[in-house]
């Protein structure tokens, strides 16, 4: 629920810049500039503000963008989120992805290529992303679906214990099975009818757009000191996906 | 004349938003990081040219990378800043109703206090007197934590403080808010939340800029009304007992 109160009269016409080409004469020139002054206002509220949400990795509800920036504005509402796309790209380097069609969600996603190298920043995020991949790679290669019995298991070869408070990770499950799932990294299934509950892991719609099969396979291929081909059925489905991207 | 903005920017400008608050060397080292990472050209001089080009394209946001001097050692340090908000509102999202109630009640406090600080006790008796909600101590404790945490609020024996990270934030919103109040450094004429304060006329100094401004002076005299300067010059008196130490007894401290 969005908090923020803005200041009036902003005059955000000595910031505006962005004037569309081929003005309507037949519309008084005031009035036009004005409203383009304030779709222009509406633009840097729509980026702001899907900035604050992505900073939780909070999916975006197309509702929330209209009831809290958008508002009686409806009209330009591709217009709004087209530029605001634009900018996002240009200045930040983020990238607004629909991420359910159906029902109007988005979320923004890093356009910057990944660097290699030395990374003293954002150790907690590394690290984060560390066991984030591996798991990503365990479903892959696994055929794209596990148990949840199955990945526990497996994590416990690296001493990663769901019920055990982890040095780096505190609660695995509470990160595993809600943020991860929240972020929408993972997708976590009930299986009907089994007792007790089981559960299916699969990638979630951002790890799709975020990074990829081949990659995946190639960091599978890098940590055993293996060609990616050793495993061809993988390695096939890899290409066959990045062929369709 | 700013010039376009490469990956290395965005890059540069991503890690400033997460880190919330980044230090200067931390800064320079992640603007070498980043140039080198997306192939840029690169300068160790050139950071403030760097951080011109980004600032120059976050203008029409009413967004800005801005420089802001910590009130404890003096050095550097970067957040990316909100123009257009006039109230707390990036910590809006945050925090719920009664959270934001509560930091504007102990910023209150510490802004209004003599030395910058509010004590543990001060802010907990607050908790109880919230419009809102009346919130528990042990909870009241529980989110002063989370400030100190998020960078808004540091702590020192028992005592909190604006953190860098608020004042770089906040600086024009508590200037214009509690503008008879808020004190300003006479010397490098920002935001002063903890301060020497003059006890003749009452001008007052952030701690880091009186030890520059009284460097090397024996006798150190107020630049406002110049009466000796009452306050311990920080670093002074242990630089002294230190060296009567080595003479007197021989010791080296």
């Amino acid at each position: 629920m969005s908090q923020r109160k803005r200041s009036k009269g902003l005059g955000a016409s000595q910031f505006s810049t962005q004037m569309t080409d081929g003005e309507d004469d037949s519309i008084p020139t005031q009035v036009k500039r004005q409203s383009q002054d304030q779709v222009n206002q509406k633009v840097s509220e729509l980026v702001q503000f899907l900035l604050v949400k992505d900073q939780k990795k909070i999916p975006i509800k197309r509702a929330d963008i209209l009831k809290n920036i958008i508002r009686e504005y409806k009209n330009a509402y591709s217009e709004i989120v087209k530029r605001a796309d634009r900018t996002l790209q240009e200045v930040f380097g983020l990238q607004l992805v629909e991420m359910d069609t159906k029902r109007h969600i988005y979320i923004l996603i890093n356009n910057l290529p990944h660097a290699e190298g030395q990374h003293p920043y954002r150790a907690k995020e590394k690290e984060k992303n560390g066991l984030l991949l591996v798991i990503l790679s365990f479903i892959f290669m696994k055929g794209n679906s596990v148990k949840d019995s199955a990945l526990w298991e497996f994590l416990h070869l690296l001493r990663v214990y769901p019920g055990k408070e982890h040095s780096v990770f505190g609660d695995v499950k509470k990160l595993v099975t809600e943020e991860f799932v929240r972020q929408k990294y993972l997708e976590i299934t009930p299986t009907p009818l089994t007792d007790p509950p089981e559960f299916k892991f699969q990638w979630g719609p951002r790890a799709e757009k975020e990074t990829s099969k081949k990659d995946v396979l190639n960091f599978v291929a890098k940590m055993q000191g293996k060609d990616p081909t050793f495993w061809a059925s993988q390695f096939s489905e890899a290409e066959a996906s990045q062929a369709n991207t | 004349m700013a010039a376009q903005m490469t990956n290395a920017h965005r890059r540069f400008l991503q890690v400033l938003m997460s880190n919330g608050i980044t230090e200067g060397s931390e800064a320079r080292k992640l603007h070498q990081h980043c140039c080198e990472t997306d192939k840029v050209y690169y300068a160790h001089d050139k950071l403030d040219d760097f951080i011109s080009t980004i600032n120059t394209n976050l203008q029409p946001l009413f967004m800005q990378i801005r420089k802001g001097i910590s009130e404890d050692n003096g050095r550097a340090h970067y957040a990316v800043v909100n123009l257009a908000e006039t109230e707390v509102t990036k910590m809006a999202s945050d925090y719920t109703e009664i959270e934001l109630e509560l930091f504007r009640k102990t910023m209150d406090l510490i802004i209004l206090s003599e030395n910058g600080f509010a004590s543990s006790t001060d802010i907990l008796n607050l908790a109880d007197q919230l419009k809102t909600k009346k919130m528990k101590k042990k909870e009241a404790e529980q989110v002063l934590k989370v400030f100190v945490e998020d960078k808004w609020l540091s702590e020192k024996n028992g005592e909190y403080t604006l953190h860098t990270r608020c004042i770089i934030e906040m600086e024009q919103y508590i200037l214009s808010n509690y503008q008879d109040v808020a004190r300003k450094c006479n010397i490098c004429h920002s935001l002063a939340i903890q301060s020497q304060v003059c006890e003749s006329c009452g001008i007052g100094m952030h701690l880091p800029c009186v030890r520059k401004y009284f460097r090397g002076q024996t006798e150190p005299r107020c630049p406002g009304c110049n009466e000796f300067w009452s306050c311990d010059t920080p670093g002074t008196k242990q630089r002294i007992f230190k060296k009567l130490n080595v003479i007197i007894l021989g010791n080296g401290l």
